[in-house]
């Protein structure tokens, strides 16, 4: 049932011309990157000969660091229509009147915004992945940052479809979202050197994690923290989806 | 076929912030029964559709479908039910078979049935030719037919239909009315409407709903009885005064309403016709008309619906009060 919802989602995503302009902006941005950064190494290497520095850092490293912020601008535009524009095209009870409880409801739309947005990483990998071609990739750490950038955007697209489902108006669900995502992401601007709230602050932000996991330090903390706020907020929607039958 | 009743409620209250939508409202459905739910705009129509299909909680009360109680059991409840809301859900980017399959499959009809279902479901209400368009560029009484299409495709015991005629031309009107009084031969329908000559002709229940109370439910042929006739229009050329006309005819009452015509009132059980044309015959009056007026059903609905005070009302069988 999941897989059925969720297939009618990236069905009318794709029919949509939103979804293929996102696809091809993100692509065109990320490969801009991805060429700013090569001619800088090709610049750098001569120096960089006996380091332990390549390309994977330069370069790869670079590109999923960016990557996070454009994403961040983006998810929330694919994920405001989710729940909001259903209740406002009032397609929401055909969902409500099938034989199909909230969770899968919520689960089927997860699913089908999340193999969005992971075919977009994936089309954006293919830049790093011909690197291989002249065979001097550190896979280890390519992991690490695919590892990374899949982990923030479950949690960026869980917090945009709770969002979504807080709204009728899918512009305001976007907004929220950009807000909400950003304010996490800067959280830690605040500075470890404090102490007390600094570190809890730190400790929130999704930035912070993220960074930590590109450098190639995998530790369960992160991936703990990524995998709680997304189970968070998808119960979250679970639960506020089930409320609306029962208060208005 | 067995008279099994398919949906039971009891006792249901519905409150929107402190405003009581739907009160106590009790009512059984069985199988093979096409319910005309009426009401004037905001009596409770749609809350108490919205109640029955799971897609609002009560405040207070129950909901049986086919046994099953739908707080308690949703899915199991749901999967009995098909519900049309007064706008069809559709998905406008989707053509009409891409959005009926979609539909089998989340009624959780087996994978290898759905085409079958969706072909079932497209010939009963006529879209055949359109399975390939855009639900987009369907004209309003297209979407409604895919509309109902949804509603039937899992052939469920319950179909609830929320206004299916609004907004349709008069041939599409009597296409879905011949429709729905197919599909109430084998499951049972829940039919609102605002339109009272497709309650007399398409259903075998009337319910009334007034200010979230149920006023009146009653078959059609009780209502058919309340319609009857209890007064007559009769037009004289040489008329006779009106204690005379009176004598004659044993009437309750007689106005007049000018140029020969008048209005006799009696009881249901002295039709005074037979009488008054033989005595006008007799006396050389020059009858020239004699109608019978009836109340009509929107007569008896206005009736029942402006009265402030409701006196209880029951579950089942007729409630007397109001009318």
């Amino acid at each position: 049932m999941i897989r059925i919802i969720a297939g009618r989602e990236l069905r009318s995503l794709f029919l949509s011309p939103l979804a293929w302009s996102v696809l091809a902006v993100v692509q065109v941005i990320m490969a801009y990157i991805f060429l700013v950064r090569m001619e800088l190494f090709f610049q750098l290497q001569p120096r960089l000969a006996g380091t332990s520095i390549g390309v994977t850092d330069i370069v790869v490293t670079y590109l999923y660091d960016n990557a996070a912020v454009v994403l961040m601008l983006i998810v929330p535009l694919l994920t405001m229509r989710l729940v909001s524009e259903e209740r406002r095209s009032r397609t929401l009870t055909l969902l409500f009147s099938a034989p199909v409880s909230m969770t899968e409801i919520i689960l089927g739309k997860y699913l089908g915004i999340m193999v969005f947005l992971l075919a977009m990483m994936g089309l954006m990998s293919l830049m790093p992945l011909s690197l291989l071609i002249w065979g001097n990739l550190d896979l280890g750490k390519f992991a690490a940052c695919l590892l990374g950038l899949t982990l923030l955007l479950a949690s960026f697209a869980s917090l945009g479809l709770f969002i979504s489902t807080l709204t009728v108006q899918p512009t305001i669900a976007a907004v929220g979202t950009f807000g909400a995502l950003l304010l996490l992401w800067v959280l830690d601007w605040k500075g470890d050197s404090g102490g007390g709230t600094g570190s809890v602050l730190a400790y929130l932000s999704l930035l912070h994690h993220y960074v930590s996991l590109l450098q190639g330090m995998f530790s369960s903390r992160d991936v703990i923290y990524y995998l709680l706020f997304s189970v968070t907020f998808i119960v979250l929607s679970i639960q506020r989806l089930d409320g609306q039958r029962l208060q208005h | 076929m067995e008279r099994a009743t398919l949906v039971s409620v009891e006792h249901l209250s519905r409150d929107y912030g402190g405003i009581r939508a739907v009160d106590d409202v009790s009512f059984e459905l069985v199988r093979g029964e096409i319910l005309g739910f009426l009401g004037p705009n905001g009596a409770g129509k749609t809350t108490t559709m919205q109640i029955i299909s799971g897609n609002l909680a009560p405040s207070t009360g129950r909901v049986t479908i086919n046994g099953i109680d739908i707080l308690d059991n949703p899915k199991a409840a749901k999967a009995h039910i098909g519900y049309l809301p007064e706008q069809p859900p559709l998905y406008r980017e989707l053509t009409v078979d891409e959005y009926l399959m979609y539909c089998a499959r989340l009624n959780r009809i087996p994978a290898a049935e759905c085409r079958a279902a969706v072909a079932v479901a497209k010939q009963r209400c006529g879209l055949l030719e359109v399975g390939r368009r855009l639900i987009d560029h369907l004209s309003k009484g297209f979407r409604q037919r895919v509309g109902i299409a949804q509603a039937i495709i899992h052939a469920p015991a319950v179909v609830i239909l929320d206004e299916p005629t609004v907004g349709l031309d008069p041939i599409q009107i009597r296409e879905i009315r011949n429709l729905i009084r197919e599909l109430g031969r084998d499951h049972s329908v829940i039919l609102s409407t605002h339109i009272l000559p497709e309650v007399q002709s398409l259903c075998n229940r009337v319910q009334i709903i007034n200010k979230g109370a149920l006023v009146l439910n009653d078959t059609i042929e009780g209502l058919r009885r309340r319609m009857q006739a209890s007064s007559l229009v009769v037009a004289l050329r040489q008329a006779p005064t009106m204690d005379e006309l009176r004598a004659v005819t044993g009437a309750q009452d007689i106005e007049s309403l000018g140029e020969g015509r008048f209005r006799v009132h009696y009881k249901p059980e002295d039709d005074p016709a037979e009488a008054l044309v033989a005595q006008a015959v007799r006396h050389g009056w020059g009858l020239h008309e004699l109608t019978p007026e009836r109340m009509s059903l929107e007569e008896i609905f206005v009736d029942i619906t402006r009265t402030e005070q409701v006196p209880g009302h029951g579950p089942s069988g007729s409630t007397e009060e109001a009318a």
